[in-house]
């Protein structure tokens, strides 16, 4: 996909007005109101990269399923999941109502340059994984949505009212799996430390690029759709965190970590922005496979697409056509 | 010799656990994002199921095991379940048939246990059939799309027919534990299962405009601990974890 090289027309400055008084007044913005088509397009870049974050999501996860050691991780598991593909289902949905469908969407994903969140590049080596990535990852993500769910478009603020509630079991069961491995053996406490030594650091950078370095984040935040700037995020979910690890006796994996007595934060050392930029690339250690993963299930599927196509449009032909 | 309730249970356990096996390695894989929920779905109450069905079989033995012992401390001929359930999961036109061929028998094999007179087995399988009962549903109308759809979904959907109908036989294979359960009266033992199943699924498969096979059935012997090759690695997988960790807790 290439990008327009045509500048937008601009907008109707009344009309402009009406919109930028109306998110002063703290007014959700609906599918019918007008937008200024620059919203339009960072919305829905922003919700269709979080509903193929969903969807990919399901990949790291889902490899471990078959492998749960007991039926009820295994269920517990399976739930989770499928939550996953419903929350990217309801922000698909969403993202519709901008005015492009999913099929349109996932093509963008798949074969073009639309991205999915960074953190489903990296690969789940053990068992402990799939409770770092519920305490950590979906911890991250719900200090990001908790902010989304007062977002000023009304139908992306609405699905991270529901996907936040059901984000939070998830973050408590995967931090109930931490705390089980590490008062378990010794094997299975070296299996969530070594999980959050490989977890940590990719879980700080899903809240992106520092705040001067954010292309995105001006715009967000002037329309309401961002209410706080990445670094403002990234620091709460640390503060959060911090004490979560040393309640179960685990280490956070960065020497510089400190308590700043002053602002009442825990700082944490520098983050390798080089690896950031090498996953957000292309070059992350799984960013081929989940690629290919998603690209092969699509392609397999479409004679169940065209079948379910096909059938429909039998059943929809006027009595006495249908063959 | 372990009493046939216990082998009763391990049977209709093990086909849950080992179908909703096959079913769970569709997620993230599957054809539209409604199917990957819809298919972890089905998983998730099979899996449920079974969790239910093993623990009642530990307590019954009184040995110490559990739903859990049972499912990862268990080798592939300790497993009853049927050999449909092992086979690999194939295309989305097997595992639809799959599910289908088997929710049409778990339809009218779990009213056996609901008639019987064991309180507990009851409420699990009452439990059960309701959920089947939209397995079966959701199955039923991939077939019909499938085998109604396209060229190519046609041929498919008849493909996987024709590979899974030798394997049904074993559904309705009776021997000593079903007339033992019988007798004790936990289960009552329908002689008409196989008609009635028959007339279900002939019914459907012709809305389907699919065609029955007339392969003769397999020698099979799941039930008795007599599986494809193809389980064995299934177990490989799915107790790696624990069994890497003797006496851990989870």
């Amino acid at each position: 996909m290439t990008t327009d090289p045509k500048t937008p027309a601009p907008e109707d400055p009344a009309k402009m007005a009406e919109f930028d008084t109306r998110l002063a007044r703290d007014e959700t913005i609906e599918p019918k109101d007008w937008m200024p088509e620059k919203y339009r397009k960072q919305l829905t870049r922003m919700m269709s990269q979080h509903a193929h974050s969903e969807v990919v999501g399901m990949l790291p996860e889902g490899n471990w399923i078959t492998r749960a050691p007991s039926l009820r991780r295994k269920m517990v598991l399976l739930a989770k999941v499928q939550d996953e593909g419903g929350h990217g289902l309801y922000i698909y949905c969403g993202a519709e109502t901008l005015g492009i469908d999913r099929a349109e969407l996932i093509d963008q994903y798949l074969y073009g340059t639309a991205k999915y969140s960074s953190i489903f590049n990296y690969p789940t080596l053990a068992w402990a994984d799939i409770g770092v990535i519920g305490w950590l990852v979906d911890g991250a993500a719900i200090v990001n949505q908790t902010m989304l769910a007062r977002a000023s478009y009304g139908p992306y603020a609405r699905a991270m009212i529901r996907i936040c509630k059901e984000e939070n079991f998830h973050k408590r069961q995967g931090y109930e799996l931490c705390a089980t491995l590490a008062r378990g053996t010794p094997a299975q406490r070296a299996m969530v430390q070594d999980a959050v030594n490989r977890w940590w650091w990719p879980s700080l950078m899903m809240f992106g690029p520092h705040d001067g370095d954010s292309p995105n984040s001006g715009d967000l935040l002037k329309w309401k759709v961002k209410l706080k700037s990445n670094d403002d995020l990234r620091q709460r979910f640390v503060n959060l965190t911090v004490p979560q690890a040393k309640a179960i006796e685990i280490t956070l994996p960065d020497p510089d970590l400190r308590y700043d007595e002053a602002s009442g934060n825990w700082l944490i050392g520098p983050i390798d922005w080089a690896e950031f930029k090498q996953v957000i690339s292309g070059n992350g250690p799984c960013n081929h496979e989940r690629l290919a993963a998603r690209r092969a299930a699509h392609e397999e599927g479409r004679w169940v697409r065209e079948a379910a196509a096909a059938y429909a449009a039998k059943r929809s032909e006027p009595a006495g056509q249908a063959a | 010799m372990p009493a046939p309730l216990f082998e009763y249970l391990l049977r209709i356990g093990d086909d849950r656990l080992v179908l909703g096996h096959r079913n769970s390695e569709w997620c993230g894989h599957g054809p539209i994002l409604e199917e990957d929920i819809a298919l972890a779905n089905i998983s998730l109450d099979l899996i449920g199921q079974a969790q239910l069905l093993l623990n009642l079989a530990g307590q019954l033995e009184g040995q110490g095991r559990d739903a859990d012992t049972l499912a990862y401390w268990r080798d592939d001929v300790q497993f009853r379940n049927l050999q449909m359930a092992e086979l690999p999961k194939g295309d989305f036109a097997f595992t639809m048939m799959r599910q289908f061929l088997f929710s049409a028998w778990a339809n009218l094999q779990l009213e056996g246990p609901i008639q019987g007179n064991h309180e507990d087995l009851k409420g699990i399988a009452a439990k059960a059939h309701k959920e089947n009962r939209y397995h079966l549903r959701h199955a039923s109308e991939w077939v019909i799309r499938m085998g109604d759809g396209t060229e190519e979904s046609h041929r498919r959907a008849q493909a996987a027919l024709d590979e899974l109908w030798p394997w049904t036989g074993e559904m309705f294979q009776q021997d000593d534990v079903d007339r033992a359960v019988a007798e004790q009266g936990a289960v009552v033992v329908a002689a008409d299962l196989e008609p009635r199943w028959r007339a279900a699924v002939t019914d459907l498969l012709g809305r389907a405009r699919l065609t029955i096979p007339t392969a003769p059935m397999r020698m099979t012997g799941g039930r008795k601990g007599r599986h494809t090759e193809y389980l064995g690695r299934m177990l490989a997988e799915m107790q790696i974890v624990a069994r890497s960790h003797p006496g851990a807790t989870w």
